[in-house]
């Protein structure tokens, strides 16, 4: 292979490789805030600690649909001793009855991190339907 | 026991328990996460270039294409324009198709003795290595493209595609994507292949072993973190996201699974130029397969070839023209 035609490769690799860092080229590192409604900030305390919540909820939503669907058990008991509705759209006791601005708490971090739940196939946003 | 694939195995755990202990217990989350990565990245991008332009470097003074199939001959006879091209179309398609498919693989044949009373040699043909490499490099290939939505902000709508397809079963929450599983059984695959094919463990030393420890360990702390431990995905991505935006951050709370995960990734690239995981940049420059078998039709001319003084029939005769006219030859000018 002729030399010109090596270095026009790797030319096109070495800038593939680095594609994030000229990608990125003005962006931040700030991950966007995500607003607690009034409620939610009077309450101070969610069913898990904060950092267990941030990386764990996905699950705990799991386990809770399959307590709901099989069992029948709706109230979760939480480690720090309150009483939870195991829903996630259902009530005042649920998810989004505290956590109400389903835009500004759940989307924003999950169109971020680019994850996209299957939640919303089912339910609604309560917000929406009234709407 | 085997020392070719127990130091390397050894080896591997030292670095992830060095990367796990030192975030842990001495708290140098900002040398495992932010120093070892930039040297890694300088280290690959440097070493991939240096490797390639050395390659670039050496003279290819023949054609050597491995013919696979009918040299183009007289016009009867059908030429396979794949397997023996004659011209840069038929180089082009069997460079793509062995880049792709790693065709050269699929004629992988294994040698073994009939197991009867003749015990006739016999070759047969292989096909395990072929399924096993396609599984695996294209899983891992999938793997990273995926690992980009850390990396870019906003996130492509590509990338979520992909997301979605590599996840289409929507098993569990964090649901299954399929390429990382695939990519430790294919990985575990090609290990236990040199592990116990005697023949194939036979040849294998620790630089083959090594990579796929070091690949088997990054598939499963990654997969560990995302279905087992969890991990605050928000903070790690703002944490990449300062890598390359060049203003690095430590996120609060993300413990020593991930900055192991971190290092090892960064042993793998840092590691890869000076390894035989190298054949990335190097199945393009491979010279039986990327040149046209076209030795005879086309005159190549040795590249060093030097000039060289040629005593033409011109100098010859102004040499010897009197002496030629005095014996009577034939000489083109006359004076």
């Amino acid at each position: 292979m002729s030399k010109n035609a090596i270095i026009a490769g790797l030319v096109v690799f070495v800038a593939a490789a680095l594609f994030p860092f000229w990608f990125n080229i003005g962006g931040t590192n700030a991950a966007p805030e995500i607003e607690l409604s009034e409620k939610a900030k009077a309450a101070k305390q969610c069913v898990l600690d904060k950092y267990d919540m941030r990386a764990n909820h996905m699950s705990l939503l799991d386990e809770w649909r399959d307590s709901v669907v099989r069992d029948a058990d709706r109230m979760y008991k939480s480690t720090n001793g309150k009483d939870f509705g195991m829903s996630l759209s259902t009530g005042e006791n649920s998810c989004l009855g505290c956590h109400t601005d389903k835009a500004k708490f759940c989307d924003r971090c999950h169109t971020y991190a680019s994850v996209t739940p299957y939640c919303w196939e089912c339910h609604t946003d309560p917000k929406e339907v009234t709407q | 026991m085997n020392q070719k694939y127990m130091l390397p195995l050894a080896g591997v755990f030292l670095l992830f328990l060095l990367a796990y202990a030192g975030v842990e217990g001495a708290g140098l989350q900002w040398f495992f996460g932010i120093v070892i990565p930039y040297l890694a990245v300088i280290a690959f991008i440097w070493g991939f270039v240096n490797r390639v332009m050395g390659w670039a470097a050496s003279a290819v003074p023949f054609r050597i294409p491995t013919t696979c199939g009918q040299q183009k001959s007289l016009p009867w006879i059908k030429q396979n324009c794949i397997d023996n091209p004659d011209k840069a179309s038929g180089v082009f398609i069997r460079m793509l198709l062995e880049i792709f498919l790693f065709r050269s693989l699929f004629r992988n044949t294994k040698a073994a003795f009939n197991r009867n009373e003749k015990n006739k040699l016999t070759y047969s043909w292989e096909i395990f290595l072929w399924v096993g490499a396609l599984a695996f490099h294209y899983a891992f290939l999938v793997v990273i493209v995926r690992h980009l939505r850390f990396f870019l902000e906003p996130v492509p709508a590509c990338l979520t595609f992909l997301e979605f397809m590599d996840g289409i079963v929507q098993i569990g929450l964090p649901g299954i994507f399929i390429s990382g599983i695939v990519l430790l059984f294919a990985a575990l695959f090609l290990l236990a292949r040199r592990i116990f094919d005697a023949k194939v463990s036979y040849i294998s030393l620790a630089a083959d072993y090594f990579p796929l420890f070091l690949i088997i360990g990054i598939a499963v702390t990654g997969i560990a973190m995302r279905y087992f431990t969890k991990v605050d995905i928000v903070g790690i991505k703002e944490f990449t996201m300062g890598l390359v935006t060049f203003h690095p951050v430590i996120p609060a709370g993300v413990g020593g699974l991930f900055y192991a995960h971190v290092f090892m990734v960064s042993l793998l690239f840092a590691y890869f130029p000076m390894s035989k995981l190298m054949h990335m940049g190097g199945i393009f420059l491979s010279p039986t397969r990327n040149m046209a078998n076209n030795t005879r039709a086309k005159r190549h001319v040795n590249p060093w070839n030097y000039a060289v003084d040629v005593h033409t029939y011109e100098h010859y005769e102004d040499h010897f023209r009197e002496k030629m006219i005095e014996a009577g030859l034939p000489v083109d000018k006359k004076e």
